[in-house]
């Protein structure tokens, strides 16, 4: 004979389902939201912090573009394109003085400017500078005006003129957006050096020394304190992040 | 004071439907050009990351000013009290409207996310001239309509001249702004200048003139109605006037940076060595826009014919789009000065010498089709509302009207 489950039984066990099936639910949710909470507080953004870079020209070579294939690789910027709408974040460039006919070669990036130009233009606020000095593009407010690339003084920002493949996650890019030297952002957050830094240091060169500005036992403030520096275009005072050495 | 009686077009003429068939078809051909752009993305155009701005901009530029300095022939009858334009009043105020809605148009289309339009409606960076822009021109479209409106209904009257002061200030602020995309740049050498403003005001009202006329023109032989020569003497006096400004403002610009050593260089590519951009200053700007027209307009011979007026009108348009042509592309052909003192003996992004431009067919179409949207939205506006006068015969102006 049959045994007839009594209605309270049947309550309960779906009760208990229910509980289960919801917690089994909500509970990774509430895992990951305190994970990536614990990691936002710990490693927040500060402006206790302004990352630089001094560029010893006496140092760099001139047929050496290691900093530039090494920042290709990293982001991904190896799309086949016409030169006049590629991306660099990154170039070589040879320059002359006029008086003196002394020869420089140095690399030239986005300059990270305390007063970016590009900041101050952009309609929608896409770019901007994050706490610790770093100039940055939100992909995901850019409408493609330009307007930044009008404004910067260093030709440091590239406009996306074709669809893209194969983006690094960690480096978003698309077309119809500006981008530019992040100063592999990710990779600084993460305690590790910006990729061209790398690559320039890999190759025995050094001529590129990341580091916090602010921090007066840094290796970078150590140096400036040294030697002399110069930023490019010192007259806009923008002051920059970056600064040349032997210029 | 006797009252003027509009009339709307009849619009059963072939000039009608001639006009709106090819506004039509430019505006189709313009979206099909901004639909590739945003499908292929800007790799068929003729801008790339040296010259980031191009035809479309000088298009509507061009559009935004002019729709800027049309405004003036109503502002003269509101705010300077010369009731001699009050019949001209509305139609200057639709095609403040109707221009400004073309030129957004193609700044629109152009942008790398036109999908984003909603971003850039919502999301504000309010130190950005970009940014307050985007106030100034919706704000202007908001007081044109209410301008008219206030025009047009009897009830209102009273504040019309109150609304045609605040449109009129308006403008000034909005062609400041425009003016000042430019010359808040610190970066380039052509631009970063105050004079940039001035510049664009007075440019503003001699190309918004030089429309106002031709429509006035056309718009007249479309309805066959009569347009006395009195009509068109005072702006045409007023356009000389404009014309002369634009270039007292282009010559003190000029002046100025070849003043300054730093900035020979430019001055030099533009006003000597620019190939393109030197024969458009010369050729286009100074000859066609400037010297011709002025001839036109005061030489005895030509200034009494409606031809010269209109032909006076032409030349104004061509040569203030030269004179946009240079300032916009030209400015950002001559490279940037980043190592001041130095010369750039080699780069893999174009930082030495002058950068190369060709507008693609696909801008050019952009740009005409916010030509075309103005004119469709002007000849639909005509064909609806009274916005014009049915006879603008000096015998049909009564004497006050000629004060």
């Amino acid at each position: 004979m049959n045994e007839e489950t009594s209605p309270t039984q049947n309550r309960r066990d779906f009760l208990k389902t229910t509980a289960v099936v919801a917690g089994m639910t909500v509970a990774p949710g509430v895992l990951l939201y305190g994970v990536s909470r614990a990691h936002h507080a710990e490693g927040a953004v500060t402006s206790d912090v302004r990352w630089g870079m001094l560029i010893d020209t006496t140092k760099c070579s001139e047929g050496c573009d290691k900093c530039v294939s090494a920042c290709a690789t990293e982001h991904g910027l190896t799309e086949d394109v016409r030169p006049e709408i590629a991306a660099q974040w990154i170039r070589k460039v040879g320059v002359r003085d006029k008086q003196t006919g002394k020869e420089y070669s140095l690399p030239l990036l986005c300059q990270h400017c305390e007063h970016p130009p590009c900041v101050d233009v952009c309609p929608t606020g896409a770019s901007f500078k994050r706490a610790d000095g770093i100039v940055l593009v939100d992909k995901h407010i850019c409408i493609g005006c330009r307007y930044c690339m009008m404004a910067c003084p260093y030709k440091a920002r590239s406009f996306i003129h074709e669809t893209l493949e194969n983006q690094k996650p960690y480096s978003p890019r698309g077309k119809g957006t500006v981008e530019s030297c992040t100063l592999c952002v990710h990779r600084v957050d993460n305690e590790q050096q910006p990729a061209c830094v790398e690559a320039c240091n890999k190759v025995g060169h050094k001529a590129m020394l990341f580091g916090d500005l602010k921090d007066p036992n840094s290796d970078i403030s150590k140096k400036l304190k040294e030697v002399s520096s110069t930023a490019l275009r010192p007259d806009l005072r923008l002051n920059p992040g970056v600064r040349y050495q032997g210029l | 004071m006797k009252n003027i009686n509009y009339c709307v077009i009849e619009g059963k003429s072939a000039g009608f439907y001639g006009g709106i068939a090819v506004s039509v078809f430019f505006i189709l051909l313009g979206l099909f050009a901004a639909y590739n752009m945003e499908h292929h993305g800007h790799v068929i155009t003729g801008m790339n990351n040296q010259i980031v701005w191009g035809m479309p901009h000088v298009f509507a530029i061009f559009l935004i000013l002019s729709a800027s300095g049309v405004l003036n022939v109503a502002s003269i009858s509101s705010v300077f009290r010369k009731i001699f334009y009050h019949p001209l009043a509305r139609l200057s105020a639709l095609l403040a409207i109707t221009l400004l809605i073309g030129g957004l148009s193609v700044l629109v289309l152009d942008l790398g996310h036109p999908d984003r339009l909603v971003v850039a409606m919502t999301s504000y960076n309010l130190k950005s001239i970009f940014s307050w822009n985007m106030f100034l021109y919706n704000g202007f479209l908001l007081i044109c309509v209410i301008y008219l409106w206030f025009m047009m209904e009897r009830r209102m009257q009273r504040y019309y001249p109150t609304v045609g002061l605040i449109a009129f200030i308006w403008r000034l602020i909005l062609t400041t702004g425009t003016g000042s995309i430019f010359g808040f740049l610190v970066a380039r050498e052509a631009y970063h200048t105050a004079i940039m403003a001035p510049l664009f005001i007075a440019l503003s009202l001699s190309l918004g003139l030089a429309v106002f006329l031709i429509v006035l023109i056309i718009d007249c032989w479309e309805k066959q109605c009569p347009l006395g020569q009195g009509i068109l003497h005072r702006p045409k006096t007023l356009l000389g006037v404009f014309i002369g400004a634009v270039f007292y403002f282009v010559l003190a610009y000029h002046s100025s940076h070849l003043y300054f050593t730093g900035r020979h260089g430019v001055e030099y590519f533009i006003l000597a060595g620019g190939g393109i951009y030197t024969v458009l200053f010369w050729g286009g700007y100074i000859f066609l826009g400037t010297i011709l027209p002025l001839l036109l307009l005061y030489h005895e011979r030509f200034s009494k014919s409606c031809a010269s007026i209109a032909a006076a009108s032409v030349l104004t348009i061509v040569g203030g789009f030269a004179l946009l042509y240079v300032i916009i592309i030209g400015g950002q052909a001559y490279p940037l000065e980043i190592f001041p003192g130095m010369e750039v003996t080699s780069s893999s992004f174009f930082d030495k010498g002058i950068h190369a431009y060709t507008p693609s067919g696909w801008e050019i179409l952009l740009g005409i089709s916010g030509i075309a949207i103005a004119a469709l939205l002007t000849v639909l506006a005509l064909r609806i509302l009274p916005f014009m006068p049915c006879s603008l015969a000096d015998i049909d102006i009564e004497p006050q009207f000629k004060d």
